[in-house]
Order: C-alpha cells, then structure tokens, then sequence
C-alpha cells in the first residue's frame, strides 16, 4: 500500500519537487504565474511573502487537493497526488476546541492508520510509532494530556509528530511559528533542522518573518505580486532580483546582524497588472 | 405493584408485563446506538444537527400519523432527507446553525398542521414529542435490532477515517480520506440513530440520549474507545434506571431519564472542579 520512496527515480535535473512554468490559482483567478524551482532531497526551504499572494496555494498544489492552471509539478517524479503517505503536512493553525477531551497520542497515531477503514483495537503497531514520534519532537510527556488543554507551542509539537509518524520524506508546515514565543520558535527551528540535516527530509516552511529562518536555509520561495522567486536566500533577497523580478523597485534592507527587511512590495497581491 | 427491597423480585414482576419486556428491549438497543453515535455528536460539536434531524423527523412522523403507516418509517425518512441535504452542502456546513435553524423552525410548523390534520386522539402528537418507550410492539423491537446492527457494523467500518476527519479535518483531507463520502455516512447515522431515539426520548428530549451521556463519558476519558464505552453504559444506565422508576412511580418514562443523565453530567464536572482545584492546591504547596 505504501510506495516506497527510495524506489522512484528522481531525475537529477527535475529535483525531488519541480515546477515548470506554473500557474496557480482559481479558474477565473491566477494567483501566481511562470513559477520554475526545484528542491532536492535534504532542504530546507522557506516560503514567504505577503498574506494572500498563495503560499498555501502551493502546498495544495504539492498535496494534490488543487490542480494547477498550466505548466507542471512534480513530487517523487510524479504529479502529486492527495493521499501521498510520503509527505508530512501541518495546516496553518487548525484549531483545537478547549472542549476536545481526546489524548494526544491518538491524534498522532491517526496520522499513520486514520486513513485505514475498519475497527482495530487490538493491533498497537500504530501506537508504538506514535511514541516514537511524539519522542522525536521531544513530547512524550504530552502523550496522554488532553488535545483541548495544550497551550498552542506544544500543539504545534503534536501536529508535527502528527505529520512525522508516517515517517515522510517531505514536510509541508505552514506557519508553524506563528503565535510562538521567541524560544519556542527557536525550538520549532531547531527541531525541523534537525530533521532535515540528520533523516534528509525535504522541509517546505511556510513564515511571516525570515530572519529566525536565515541561519537555516537553503532556499527561499519568495510568492508575491502573482510571481514566485525562488533560489539562495543571498542570491533572491537582493534589491537587483527583486526588482527586476517584480518590476516595481523593491529594497531590501540589511542590519549588521544579517537581518533583512523586505521594503516596496505591496501588501495586497496576486493582481497582476 | 409496590417497590420492594429484593430486586430480583422487582424484576420478576416487572418482566411479567409484556411492554415491560419490549420497553426494556428496545430501550438497550437504543440506548447501544445513541452511546455510540452520541460519540462523534459530541466530538464534532454537531449536537444542533442532531436535534433538527429529530425535529424534520417530527414533521415526518406527524405525516405518517396522518397517512396512517408507521411513525418510524416517517421519522426515517424525514431524518435520513435531512441528513443527506446536509451532508451536500459539504464541510462546514454542520456549523451552518442559521441555515439548519430555518429548516428545524419550517419543519416543526409542519408537523403542527400535519397534528392538527389528523382527526385521531393528540396522544399520537404528545407521544411523538416526548416518547413512548412503554408502548414499543415486537415487531418495532425487531426493526431496532436491525438499525443497531446497521450502526454498529456502520461505525466499526467508519471508525478510524471518521475519528481522524472529526478531529483533524485538513490533514485528513490531504491524507486522501474521501471527506464528501464520510460526512454523508455520519449524517445518516445520526439519522438513523434519532429516529429511533426519538421513540424513548421523544423529538424533544433527543438530547438525553444523544448527547447528555457522550458529553459525561468525554469527561470520565480521554480515549475515544473508553469514552464511547462509558457512553453506552451511561445510556444504558439512564435507560434501565428510568424504566425501573417508572414502573412504580405515575410520572413519564423520559422524564426520570432526563433526570438520571443530567443529575450524572452534574456528578461528573463537579467531580472535575474538584479534581482540578486539588491539583492546583497541591501544586501550590508543593515547593518548586
């Protein structure tokens, strides 16, 4: 049932994900057009750009849940299909209702079975992987609290064993940062690095802000004014690439820490003029 | 008739009476189903939906009277109607309570003139609204071991994708479960499972079987297959107990019922209040 991953060729050229000349958005809507990027296997990518300009587009794009306008995209060689048990997704906050009285081990582990029909209380393989998980992301003591009392860093935890059971060799987040305090945040960073340096995930990390990231990547996605940019963070945060790119003049400002600030791209996106 | 300390003796003259038998029968059966999809009700915060199937049941009910067949077929297909129109509107559409509201507020006028159309006694209309566990034939003991059996079997092939979906819709979606399909299968079973519900409780006090016992049992654990067990034994419980009481004490069935479940929901937060306030106590004395 599971198609195992190591098996699929990757052409060397096309990458683990690859875009060629894609469109996306909605049939009467192009959210973004003329994207072209490849990830290989082992990076760490973020995503960024104005609220709206479709970053989660592209996730969907890679989950199979929305086709796109024109052009191609690949995952694993293939176009992507929904249900791929080789990548690990964490929804932009998805909220948990203070009422939900279920443990948070049953979550992770229906990361991995809650796809299978049937009733099996009896099998407990899913559960053994589901404390393997929730170790991995330093959470075994949350095993057993219950999901509606988790305070949102250490849902965000849970989310991401959630998505880490199947043990994927993608990992799509989308803003898992977002209402963390700076150490959990900084812990968040670390615990996706650590994934992506030592299991050769390939990590797609949808954020509002770069600069905690920038220690970190190896590419950046930058979606805005219905184009995507995507290269080293030193090549693609530049005044020149940006500029040119967009066609209107952005300025990208950097303090003597390494900390850049994105100045002159609209706010309001997608349209293109 | 009189109550005596010997149980068993009680037992043995309540069991003497037919309907007694049939009331007992049927109220397990129901109280099996309503524990169990009372679950994902509670879960999914849908209990609003279950109380208008329960009402568009009624106008269904109301309709059988009047055309003379089976309440239950009407209250089937009033449910089952409303379940799948729901379940088409897609995700979501469970929180649509404005929308829902204005179907349950149509449905109930038209239960009223389908009453009032009937010329036959209003004990059919009362019976309807607040139940009427005593008066359940063998033969409608026979259809509810069928739905009990639909259900069970239903929910054990549903469980996993359906838990996943109801707690983690979006990852669940992208994990290829067909979401359109499960949400139409949840509806019909709340469906199903408020038609015949309805024949204890009434349209009216849905609630007590429905949702009462599952919102307790998610209190006493944090597992689902434990909760749902405590669930049905809440049910049951309810059931039973209420039947007991009835048999000996003039007032309706469904009210003792209505009593035992909240008297226990009760019971079961002041036990949590308590627990919680010992916890914080304790972690304050506790030296840090």
């Amino acid at each position: 049932m599971i198609i195992a991953p190591k098996t699929v060729a990757v052409g060397v050229q096309s990458g683990l994900i690859a875009a060629e000349n894609l469109a996306a958005g909605y049939p009467n809507k192009t959210v973004w057009q003329d994207a072209n990027f490849s990830f290989g296997r082992g990076e760490f990518v973020a995503v960024i750009g104005p609220n709206g300009a479709g970053k989660t587009t592209l996730f969907r794009l890679l989950l199979g849940l929305q086709q796109p306008i024109s052009g191609s995209i690949k995952i694993f060689g293939v176009p992507p299909k929904r249900g791929n048990p080789q990548i690990g997704y964490v929804p932009q906050r998805h909220i948990v209702d203070s009422e939900t009285n279920v443990e948070a081990v049953e979550l992770v582990r229906l990361g991995l079975s809650g796809k299978r029909w049937g009733f099996n209380p009896l099998v407990h393989n899913d559960r053994k992987a589901a404390y393997e998980a929730l170790e991995a992301v330093s959470a075994t003591e949350l095993a057993h609290r219950s999901l509606g009392a988790l305070s949102g860093g250490e849902l965000q935890r849970i989310f991401l064993a959630e998505a880490l059971v199947s043990k994927p060799d993608v990992l799509l987040l989308d803003e898992p940062l977002s209402n963390l305090d700076l150490r959990r945040e900084t812990d968040m960073l670390h615990l996706v690095d650590d994934f992506v340096r030592k299991r050769n995930v390939t990590a797609l990390l949808i954020a509002h802000n770069i600069n905690p990231l920038l220690p970190h990547l190896d590419k950046v996605v930058y979606v805005a004014n219905g184009r995507v940019a995507t290269g080293k963070p030193s090549e693609v945060l530049t005044s020149e690439s940006l500029t040119k790119l967009y066609g209107v003049q952005v300025e990208v400002l950097r303090d003597p820490h390494g900390n850049v600030a994105i100045i002159g791209m609209e706010e309001h996106h997608g349209e293109m003029q | 008739m009189t109550l005596s300390i010997n149980l068993l003796s009680d037992l043995q003259e309540i069991f003497r009476y037919q309907f007694m038998v049939n009331a007992f029968e049927a109220g397990t059966l129901i109280a099996i189903i309503a524990g169990v999809t009372g679950y994902f009700v509670v879960l999914r915060r849908s209990a609003f939906t279950a109380h208008a199937f329960s009402e568009i049941g009624f106008a269904g009910a109301a309709g059988a009277v009047l055309l003379n067949i089976a309440p239950i077929a009407g209250l089937l297909l009033g449910s089952c109607a409303g379940g799948l129109a729901i379940a088409a509107l897609g995700r979501r559409a469970t929180n649509r309570d404005t929308q829902i509201g204005i179907v349950l507020a149509f449905s109930l006028g038209l239960g009223l003139l389908f009453i009032s159309l009937y010329t036959g006694y209003a004990t059919e209309a009362y019976s309807i609204l607040f139940g009427e566990i005593l008066g359940v034939s063998q033969g409608q003991v026979l259809l509810t071991v069928g739905a009990c059996a639909f259900i069970l079997a239903a929910v054990g092939v549903v469980y996993r994708p359906l838990l996943f979906a109801s707690l983690d819709e979006d990852v669940a979606e992208a994990k290829g479960i067909p979401m359109l399909f499960l949400g139409t299968i949840f509806m019909l079973l709340v469906a199903v499972s408020v038609s015949f519900a309805v024949q204890v409780t009434g349209v009216l006090l849905i609630f007590s079987l429905m949702v009462t016992p599952a919102a307790t049992a998610q209190y006493l654990s944090r597992r689902p297959q434990t909760a749902m067990i405590y669930s049905v034994a809440i049910a049951l419980g309810a059931t039973w107990a209420g039947l007991f009481i009835a048999f000996y004490f003039p007032y309706p069935v469904s009210f003792f019922m209505t009593a035992i479940v909240f008297l226990l929901y009760l019971l079961v937060r002041a036990m949590r209040v308590v627990a919680s306030s010992r916890r914080q106590l304790a972690r304050q004395i506790e030296p840090t």
